[in-house]
């Protein structure tokens, strides 16, 4: 029953949401919606082995409302239900035009979302993962920046080409099941000959690549990033890409592992030149946005990587890291949030100084951001190194390249700090004040489970252990 | 057969309601009265409940899959008049007319549905068209009206030439007007060993190829649909590129399930290239075109091309997918066009705005935009995904559904625009006068586009009781 309820709660209350007129309602009602769905998500966690729900839908086709959450779902339903409350609060003072179709809207993100994660039936993950898009495309389109409606379109049309091309596969993976069905264990076992399979590994991957987005797929995201409104770049960059990795290791992998063998050189080649190829650029940023969403593709490229090296313990790391990425992510783009409410701009060169007006914010983003370089007592270390050590594993000459990109990650993340928090304050920054109460607690939070699980990455790594063995268990 | 009958009497009746009733505004409700009636005698002869029992000689042989067909085309007529009606008698100075004529189509309808015969065949793309004819010219006073009209007459009188010469040429090499040829021997497996049709044979049934082309628009036959689509006046091509279009569409499939196994393997190749031309010229020129009611005439060029799918197939599931396709296409096409009436400017830029002044429009405007692109959730999904798994099922032509879904994709390009231009863009659309009844009647046919895009059993079920 937990399953059904994280989807039908914000599904109901986003429509509910949609009905309201009074803007102060909707936002309150939004918040409690979200912190119902976490409740029940931490109830998910403690509840021991998989959760199912199983109804009838479209028996002509095969095709059923049924729905799964492992130990991966688990942990990535948590990650979606902690991210929007604290999107909802850190925004909490943001005043957004027609706000009960934003919430809206953002609700039903989150019900798309956690449908992907939890579906065990192919078409109804399909249904999910278009579901989970077009609130996106509203919101962005919106309430985004200037070039809002042209980037905005160019990231729907990325994703929409993926995800018909992920359709016929779809189509043909069922037309070759033994029963005719979109089960997931049916889809487990269609049993495609070599040929089919590396047509089907093409048809899915480039849907997911286009999510995650790996290298050469990732040019509509840092438009997309810096154009939306940054409680949606939260939700697109924390949670959304997720939905990539999480399908190639949920679907992709089980279904067509011969293909998948065939291509681990070509995709783990690729990743890790985006890695490089993303780093490189992030220095060259003067736009916080900017750096931050193509560090993410390169954190996003690490854990593609550490996927196809199919070893147990680079797995392991991306399950782990999945889940820290995106509470690192979410905490940056809180402080660039409130450097740009704040001061109205993003430029490196228009700031400075801000830790001598605003120091709590500068501790707590010191640490959010030595978090996004993976530095030791910090969450992203213990993913970061279990991922590198089953790159080391699979070969150690790409391990060294895709190592660089560590250095590279204190350069630009540190310069960044050094840009924005401390030398002289500007022009612009003269006047900065402290963050709001709710902001800190927020950002406190996040450090807080920062620290938490870089000390004891243990639970993690016991919740996502069953995903884990069941996929090594099968070779 | 019940169909046939009560469509006719009710064109009558439409006719001389004109004479005897002096306020226009009741027309409307006669219409949607008939219309019921039309529906209800439908329904009774799939239940198997007969008016009048008629002996046609095998001319004409109902079945389940043509009536359940007929039962969509009414009711989306039925929606249609409710929706437009208001424009219908306001298009002209005859409107009793063009409601009797909107009946006489669906007379022609009703004999596509369930012809058995050539000859009956062309009695039904005949009585089909000429009634279009003229409701293609009913805004006499403008030029491009006029044009249109003339155009299609001609257009239409052309393609009845070549139907009928082909329909000859079959008759005189098999003597018969029987839809499935006799010259093939059909064995159990599907497979058709080698026909022993003649050359007459082959020509006549690629004339009649020809000629149904040109009654759906597939291209390269489609040269006149943009131009009469775009002259006609907008709540005449909403009926035409709906009902009408997919009225063909099922009459094509009727005809050429018995046919194309006389042309060989060829045929296949011949219908791919003809699908992807269809599905390119439509998509392509359907993205450069500034007008929306330009756009949605190539937008139907485009969706014609899915639909062709269902030839290609030609199986059960491409059967239960046409009839979808046909109740999503139309409704939503329906929509949008009772929408587009009410604009007093039809340019994308129009639109501008549109959520700000008319919410409710703009809403059901995007869900049957979201419709027609495809987008789960939608009827348009399942209509789309009946058509491609139908084509995975036959093993062959999987690079067809590939360049299907990119075109697919393409597609949104240009539905989205206008989503843009309401949402997204700044401006005040002009309207004339909405009426909450008129929203109703958007927000039902919305309901339904999404009510069949989460549960399509609710109306395929039907099809199997």
């Amino acid at each position: 029953m937990i399953p059904l309820l994280l989807i039908l709660i914000p599904l109901l209350s986003g429509l509910a949401v949609f009905l309201l007129k009074d803007s102060p309602a909707s936002k309150a009602l939004a918040l409690a919606s979200s912190l119902a769905t976490l409740v029940l998500s931490l109830m998910a966690v403690f509840t021991k082995g998989a959760l199912t729900y199983d109804a009838a839908w479209l028996p002509g086709l095969g095709s059923r409302f049924s729905l799964l959450q492992d130990g991966m779902s688990k942990m990535l339903s948590l990650l979606t239900a902690i991210s929007f409350p604290v999107v909802f609060a850190a925004t909490y003072k943001n005043v957004y035009p027609k706000s009960s179709s934003f919430y809206g809207l953002m609700l039903l993100t989150q019900a798309g979302l956690l449908g992907v994660f939890l579906a065990s039936d192919a078409l109804l993950f399909y249904f999910f993962w278009e579901l989970a898009l077009i609130p996106v495309y509203f919101l962005c389109s919106i309430w985004g920046g200037e070039k809002r409606i042209a980037v905005t379109f160019k990231f729907f049309v990325y994703t929409f080409i993926g995800s018909l091309l992920m359709l016929v596969g779809l189509l043909y993976v069922y037309s070759q099941t033994a029963d005719h069905s979109f089960a997931m264990q049916s889809f487990y076992h269609a049993n495609l000959p070599a040929h089919a399979q590396n047509g089907v590994f093409a048809l899915f991957f480039i849907a997911f690549a286009i999510k995650m987005p790996i290298f050469p797929f990732h040019t509509w995201q840092p438009d997309a990033y810096e154009q939306s409104p940054t409680a949606v770049t939260m939700i697109l960059s924390g949670v959304m890409v997720k939905m990539g990795i999480f399908a190639v290791i949920h679907w992709l992998l089980p279904m067509v592992p011969q293909g998948f063998q065939a291509h681990s050189m070509f995709v783990v080649v690729l990743s890790v030149i985006g890695m490089i190829y993303a780093s490189l650029i992030a220095i060259r940023q003067d736009d916080i946005k900017r750096l931050i969403a193509y560090s993410s593709i390169a954190h996003i490229g690490l854990m593609c990587a550490a996927i196809f090296v199919q070893n147990q313990i680079g797995l392991e790391g991306v399950m782990i890291q999945m889940f820290n990425h995106g509470i690192n992510v979410i905490g940056l783009w809180i402080v660039a949030d409130v450097i740009e409410q704040q001061l109205g701009t993003r430029k490196f060169s228009e700031l400075g100084g801000l830790a001598q007006k605003a120091p709590v914010l500068a501790i707590l983003f010191v640490i959010m951001a030595l978090a996004n370089v993976a530095l030791p007592l910090t969450n992203a270390f213990v993913g970061e190194f279990l991922m590198f050590n089953g790159l080391f594993q699979f070969n150690g000459w790409i391990a060294t390249v895709a190592g660089i990109s560590i250095i590279l990650a204190a350069v630009y993340t540190l310069n960044m700090i050094q840009k924005i928090f401390f030398g002289n304050t500007v022009e612009k920054t003269e006047h900065a004040v402290e963050v709001s109460g709710n902001v800190q607690w927020v950002l406190g939070i996040l450090v807080l489970l920062v620290l938490v699980m870089g000390v004891y990455p243990q639970p993690m790594i016991d919740l996502t252990k069953d995903t884990v063995s069941a996929i090594f268990a099968n070779r | 057969m019940n169909a046939i009958i009560v469509s006719a009497l009710l064109g009558v009746v439409m006719m001389f309601s004109g004479i005897l009733l002096k306020n226009k505004s009741t027309l409307k409700y006669i219409a949607i009265g008939g219309l019921l009636l039309l529906l209800i005698a439908n329904l009774f002869q799939t239940y198997g409940v007969y008016t009048v029992v008629v002996n046609s000689h095998e001319l004409l042989r109902f079945q389940k899959f043509g009536l359940f067909f007929n039962t969509i085309a009414i009711t989306a007529t039925l929606i249609y008049v409710i929706l437009s009606g208001k424009d219908i008698e306001n298009a002209g100075n005859y409107p009793a007319e063009y409601f009797a004529l909107i009946f006489f189509v669906l007379c022609g309808v009703s004999i596509l549905c369930g012809f058995n015969s050539l000859l009956m065949l062309f009695l039904g793309i005949e009585i089909l068209s000429i009634p279009l004819y003229i409701l293609t010219g009913s805004d006499k006073r403008n030029l491009k009206s006029n044009e249109a009209s003339l155009k299609y007459f001609l257009m239409g009188a052309f393609t009845a030439g070549i139907m009928l010469m082909g329909i000859a040429l079959i008759y005189g090499a098999t003597g018969s007007f029987g839809i499935s040829s006799p010259s093939i021997i059909s064995t159990p497996t599907g497979g058709t060993s080698v026909p022993r049709a003649s050359y007459l044979e082959i020509a006549g049934v690629l004339l009649l190829f020809v000629a149904m082309c040109f009654k759906v628009s597939a291209a390269p036959f489609h040269f006149w649909t943009p131009d009469v689509y775009d002259g006609a006046p907008s709540v005449f091509t909403s009926f035409m590129a709906t009902i009408v279009k997919v009225a063909g569409f099922f009459a094509f499939i009727r005809l050429l399930e018995g046919q194309s196994a006389i042309l060989g393997p060829t045929w296949k190749i011949l219908l791919s290239f003809v699908i992807i031309a269809t599905l390119l010229i439509g998509n392509i020129t359907a993205v450069f075109q500034q007008s929306v009611k330009r756009m949605l005439a190539y937008s139907s060029i485009a969706q014609a091309g899915f639909m062709l799918f269902a030839l290609y197939s030609a199986s059960d599931i491409a059967k239960e997918g046409i009839l979808l396709y046909a109740a999503a296409y139309s409704l939503a096409t329906i929509g949008i066009f009772a929408v587009l009436i009410k604009m007093k400017d039809y340019t994308l830029d129009g639109f501008n705005g549109l959520a700000k002044t008319e919410p409710v429009l703009a809403l059901t405007t995007t869900i049957c935009l979201l419709s027609l692109s495809g987008i789960p959730l939608t009827a348009g999904f399942f209509a789309k995904y009946y058509m491609l798994a139908s084509v995975v099922k036959t093993g062959t032509g999987l690079w067809l559904v590939i360049v299907a879904v990119l075109f697919a994709a393409v597609s949104v390009y240009y539905y989205f625009r206008v989503i843009q231009a309401m949402y997204f863009k700044e401006g005040v659309a002009e309207t004339t006068e909405i009426t909450a009844g008129f929203k109703a009647g958007l927000v039902f046919v919305a309901a339904l586009i999404v009510l069949i895009g989460v549960l399509p059993s609710v109306l395929l079920n039907y099809f199997y009781f």
